[in-house]
């Protein structure tokens, strides 16, 4: 049976999570988060072609990554990486470039948990700076851009056209 | 172009008049009298508000009020499934992935 993926994401509070199952040891699921030419391959949104300006992986490091959809719109998101702790666990910032204002930054803790017969339960937790922050990037899913129609480019049509 | 709840609160003022009105009839100058943008800003989010289905406005004596649907908005109770979604979607890529990781574990070895 397919591993299902779990969202939590209670009324009135700033963090969600998301958890899932995976039937491979957390070594390689870890791997799977960190290697550059492992996460193009799942990462990215279905319909855009994903870029990693750059990636330095280690505590202290950071990350750009760049999501380019058909007709060209780029989704630009970046953050510091504040721990990598392979294979159990993974702390670092996000921001998503596309907010009309900086600053609406995001922390996420990606945990790895070794289960029974070589599987692993990821966990994702992410903080958000306040509930509006996290209602707003689940709700639009404007983090991703995936949508074509919750997409930033909708969202200026609309500002000019309404 | 998408009108449905879940363009109506993607919009953080949105959210502000869906909530000011839930809690209270009123017109649409009473409601932008409680923000700090300008009239026909949020005569803009009035408008988009109602064609989501969130908000109906009708006319009571000389005033016209804005009523909220609370039925359209029991809609947002499923607010994460597009979220969940794109998890579920790029989940499967990775699953995939591993799957290939696993059975042939020279390939996935950085280069």
């Amino acid at each position: 049976m397919k591993n299902q993926t779990k969202i939590i994401a209670d009324k009135g509070v700033q963090e969600l999570f998301i958890i899932r199952e995976f039937n491979a040891p957390r070594e390689l699921v870890f791997k799977a988060f960190t290697d550059p030419d492992l996460l193009l391959q799942w990462l990215g949104p279905c319909d855009m072609t994903m870029e990693i300006d750059y990636l330095d992986n280690r505590t202290g490091g950071s990350y750009r990554f760049i999501h380019r959809s058909a007709n060209g719109q780029a989704f630009g998101f970046n953050g510091a990486i504040h721990e990598i702790n392979e294979p159990e666990r993974m702390i670092r910032t996000f921001e998503f470039e596309g907010l009309p204002e900086r600053g609406h930054v995001v922390l996420e803790t990606a945990t790895f948990d070794a289960l029974p017969d070589n599987r692993t339960k990821l966990t994702i937790q992410s903080v958000f700076r306040s509930i509006a922050d996290r209602d707003g990037m689940v709700a639009s899913g404007m983090e991703y851009g995936v949508n074509d129609s919750h997409n930033k480019l909708d969202e200026l049509l609309e500002k000019q056209l309404v | 172009m998408r009108r449905d709840v879940f363009q109506a609160i993607a919009d953080p003022t949105r959210r502000e008049i869906i909530n000011l009105i839930a809690h209270q009839t009123l017109t649409p100058n009473g409601v932008a009298d409680s923000f700090d943008v300008s009239r026909q800003a949020i005569s803009k989010h009035i408008k988009i508000l109602t064609e989501c289905g969130i908000i109906s406005i009708n006319k009571q004596g000389r005033e016209h009020y804005c009523f909220i649907q609370p039925k359209k908005l029991d809609e947002v109770a499923d607010w994460l499934a597009d979220f969940r979604k794109i998890w579920d979607s790029r989940f499967d890529r990775l699953d995939n992935l591993l799957i290939k990781m696993q059975t042939n574990t020279d390939k996935s070895k950085p280069k």
